[in-house]
């Protein structure tokens, strides 16, 4: 038997099923979901000429395109991550642009700052791209705002019945509780968080419930800088690697990257404690196999019941799913009576592979060159 | 209840034995003995007969939840585990109640046991709706019988002792046996008078070294014993005033385990601790060691098993004799005053002395290495004759000397997801090896990557799957691995024709092409080489 063909390294994977029937406003192809009536991509994993970006996480905004649209409240993030030369124009949420003669606007997600739902209308049929959303409120970006249309394509990150958030003002009493039960103990709180979004709403959770300074990893502090900037009111942070060596660091609370887990950057806060805030950590297997002392489930994604309020709040005659379950969710929208379909992505988002867009550089290839490896802080 | 699932959490969180230890401590102390010894019970493992199918558990889950059966199916695919898919589908409690444990499980739990299906159903239902968050997940581990906690019982033992001020040994001997959760027996665990417990104490086991320097580097070969290594189970053999105990090397006292071993122990004199190998033995030759996981897994043997898979006590030293610590004493010594004590012919059915690898040089002993898989043994140890027997493990005075495991190169062709602290992470893995350019899958392995590999793997599964069947995926044949195995037998059950022992991941050969992997041939010509 002969060998099947390799797969070159990093190949897409191909389209699944086609929404059949009417024209498609938006296809997917190769380089990512397309508008062949505007000649532009939604989030490209590919360069290209024109994209139009949701949100800045390196799996929604690759590099090495030529032309980038994002929203206002985006722009300074999405410029951080894909560094100096990008050519980014920022439009306010709700104004209308046209591109080729397709009008194109953006609409809050909720998801993290500057991060948008993109609303896609030609002929007098209406696409919303959601990108990744939430609709709990979050203190560091404008709240998801439900948006009418035909074609209303969705995420699925945590689309699972079992992924149900609790309060997030629980979660952050969780966390301020953890830390201060550390400080009393003499540790270090370790806390892993996304370098974008998620560390920043983490830091504006616990303020005013401070047990101590907090300190910040490389990539996490650039971030906060530019929410700073952008009027985003987060507690005093320091970057860690500016302080002195030798620094006592017990009751301090330090946040990081996931990818810092297990590196030789951590020994030095050490007695510490080790925590990760991600709707992930709803699974006690999940933290578990991290070796992570606690799991706080927070999530910048929609859970089960606010994914399908959302499908159901837009109206839409289709549902098309990406990112994530998207054959539980398909299947589930299909025995509701609603059509629905998986659309293939560049990133497999299931569970625990590498969570897309939770995530800060997929195998490797971290966009933008967000990431500083914490060898390299040291 | 809900002081004890928050214990159960405290556990969870932390992978510090101390803090464990602290944990457990403090739950003993503050909470009612009738609580108590229910927690005692099942962080030492204890479980309830089965009370129910976990199928019915499903179905009352999937009802209570409203999620059609495929959906449930998804959701435990993702979790992982049973009890925690059902505790998180459930619907939130908005007002719980706050029973004691013993209440949970003497009037809530037990009861189950033998109810009709109706007023199971009816009895777990209520206790979902009334406990929530991790309270439920305890309580859905308890009825489905798969509480576990990270625990062993050595650290409920230590907790127990730092509670109470009685010292650890103590109280293990007072927990082993029958024990019973009784508020009684759980104020017996602290009682002051310790008499009981002395005569069945073991000795700390003295263990070796793994061997990395040359022969030669350990002077002259007339200066050791050696001694085959056995793959068995190391157990010492303490009879003192007309007791018998046997412990393993988790201190887990074994004594009711081996009636065999017991009952010859009866003919030792008052005074007495052996160390050696419980091994299945027969006509003077080691069997397989699966027989002897057969034995272990037995909740009884029966006459049946006991026939089938006999069990010796090979016996590598001599502790104490006549009351006497002889642990001071040179090897020499205590090995000449075994072979004496173990001399006569009842005895000798049981005890087997450890047989000594004869030769005055290191030439002679590296044959016997070289010839140690054609024994049964895996490897050699190498002990100094004039070595006392120690504490722990220690460099110098005893060596361990295992045979290297066969090793092949073969191409991964299903994947499967994991479960628990694994779950929907494919980490279950079935390899192949060529037969005239087909892939004959004949390993299966779950050990050996790092958990940056397993990750990176389970990605590239992900996007290479070529078709799923349920949990398992074929993926492309392309990533090979070298796998280790330390024994390989024709076996007419598995499709390759060959069954291997302790399939485990050596290296993961991102270097190697598919086609380099190697045949069924080279297997082939492994077994025909023993």
């Amino acid at each position: 038997m002969p060998h099947p063909p390799p797969l070159r390294p990093g190949a897409p994977r191909p389209p699944g099923p086609s929404p059949a029937g009417r024209d498609l406003l938006l296809e997917t192809t190769e380089r990512g979901l397309y508008c062949a009536a505007g000649d532009f991509y939604v989030d490209p994993w590919m360069p290209v000429d024109r994209a139009v970006i949701t949100h800045a996480h390196g799996d929604h905004a690759h590099h090495g395109s030529d032309r980038y649209l994002c929203s206002t409240d985006g722009a300074r993030v999405l410029a951080t991550r894909l560094g100096p030369g990008a050519s980014i124009e920022g439009i306010d949420y709700g104004t209308d642009v046209s591109i080729n003669g397709v009008r194109v606007s953006l609409h809050p997600a909720g998801h993290i700052l500057g991060s948008a739902q993109i609303r896609v209308e030609h002929r007098g049929e209406v696409w919303v791209v959601s990108g990744d959303y939430k609709t709990e409120p979050d203190r560091t970006c404008r709240p998801f705002e439900p948006v009418r249309c035909h074609t209303f394509v969705t995420e699925s990150t945590f689309g699972l019945p079992i992924y149900r958030w609790s309060p997030q003002r629980d979660v952050f009493a969780e966390i301020a509780a953890w830390w201060a039960a550390n400080a009393a103990a003499g540790r270090a709180s370790v806390l892993f968080a996304y370098a974008l979004g998620k560390a920043q709403r983490v830091l504006a959770g616990v303020l005013g419930s401070e047990s101590g300074p907090i300190f910040t990893h490389g990539a996490v502090e650039r971030l906060n800088r530019d929410y700073r900037r952008d009027g985003v009111a987060l507690p005093a942070t320091s970057y860690a690697g500016s302080e002195p060596r030798g620094r006592d660091w017990a009751g301090s609370l330090i946040v990081a990257p996931p990818s810092a887990a297990g590196s030789a950057w951590l020994r030095k806060f050490a007695p510490l404690s080790t925590a990760f805030a991600s709707g992930w950590m709803r699974i006690r297997g999940a933290r578990r196999r991290r070796s992570l002392d606690r799991g706080f489930a927070l999530s910048d994604h929609v859970d089960w019941p606010s994914l399908l309020a959302s499908i159901a709040a837009t109206g839409a005659e289709r549902v098309l799913v990406t990112h994530g379950y998207r054959e539980p969710v398909v299947r589930w929208l299909l025995e509701h009576g609603i059509e629905a379909h998986a659309v293939a992505s560049r990133w497999e988002g299931e569970p625990e592979g590498e969570p897309a867009g939770e995530t800060d550089a997929h195998e490797g290839t971290s966009a933008g060159g967000e990431m500083e490896t914490p060898e390299e802080e040291t | 209840m809900r002081r004890f699932a928050r214990l159960f959490a405290q556990l969870d969180e932390t992978t510090r034995t101390n803090e464990k230890v602290d944990a457990m401590a403090r739950y003993f102390a503050e909470a009612d003995p009738a609580d108590a010894a229910w927690a005692v019970h099942f962080l030492a493992g204890g479980r309830p007969k089965r009370l129910l199918p976990a199928r019915r558990l499903a179905e009352w889950a999937m009802a209570e939840a409203d999620v059609p059966e495929w959906l449930f199916e998804e959701s435990y695919h993702a979790v992982g585990d049973l009890a925690e898919a059902i505790s998180l589908l459930l619907p939130d409690v908005v007002e719980g109640s706050d029973r004691p444990l013993r209440e949970w499980i003497e009037d809530r739990l037990l009861a189950l046991s033998g109810a009709s299906e109706e007023t199971q159903r009816a009895a777990v239902i209520a206790a979902w709706r009334e406990l929530g968050g991790v309270e439920r997940f305890v309580w859905n581990k308890l009825i489905t019988g798969g509480f576990r906690v990270g625990v062993s019982s050595q650290l409920v033992v230590r907790a127990l002792a730092r509670a109470t001020g009685i010292e650890e040994g103590v109280i293990a001997h007072r927990l082993t046996g029958a024990w019973e959760p009784t508020p009684d027996a759980f104020r017996a665990l602290a009682a002051r008078d310790v008499a009981d417990a002395d005569i069945s104490r073991p000795y700390p086991f003295f263990l070796a070294h793994p061997l990395e320097a040359d022969l030669e580097t350990l002077g002259s070969a007339g200066e050791w014993q050696v001694e085959w290594k056995w793959d068995g189970i190391r157990a010492q053999l303490v009879r003192r005033r007309g007791q018998t105990f046997l412990w393993t090397r988790g201190e887990e006292l074994v004594t009711d385990r081996y009636p065999e071993i017991a009952e010859a122990a009866a003919l030792l004199p008052d005074g007495t601790v052996l160390d050696g190998e419980l091994m299945p033995w027969r006509d003077g030759k080691p069997l397989p060691f699966a027989q002897l996981q057969r034995r272990i897994g037995r909740k009884s043997l029966g006459a049946k098993m006991l026939a089938e898979v006999p069990v010796v006590l090979v016996v590598y030293d001599l502790l104490e004799l006549g009351g006497v610590d002889l642990r001071g004493e040179p090897m020499s010594g205590r090995r000449a005053r075994l072979e004496e004590l173990l001399a006569t012919g009842p005895l000798r059915a049981r005890f087997v002395v450890s047989p000594l690898v004869t030769g005055d040089d290191w030439s002679a002993v590296r044959n016997a290495y070289t010839g140690a898989r054609d024994r049964s043994a895996e490897g050699l140890m190498l002990k100094r004759r004039d070595s006392a027997y120690g504490v722990g493990r220690r460099r110098g005075p005893w060596w361990k000397w295992k045979v290297q495991p066969y090793t092949a190169d073969a191409v991964m062709v299903y994947a499967q997801a994991g479960h628990g602290r694994r779950a929907s992470l494919h980490t279950d893995y079935t390899f192949a090896v060529w037969d005239e350019g087909t892939l004959v899958p004949f390993a299966k392995a779950y050990s050996g990557l790092t958990d940056e590999e397993i990750r990176r793997l389970d990605a590239w599964i992900r996007r290479n799957t070529i078709e799923k069947f349920g949990p398992v995926r074929s993926v492309r044949a392309e990533q090979v691995f070298e796998l280790a195995f330390e024994g390989i037998q024709a076996s007419p059950r598995h499709k390759s024709g060959i069954a291997v022992r302790f399939p485990r991941i050596l290296r993961w050969r991102t270097d190697k092409k598919p086609e380099d992997a190697d045949t069924i041939d080279t297997l082939r010509a492994l077994m025909e080489a023993r």
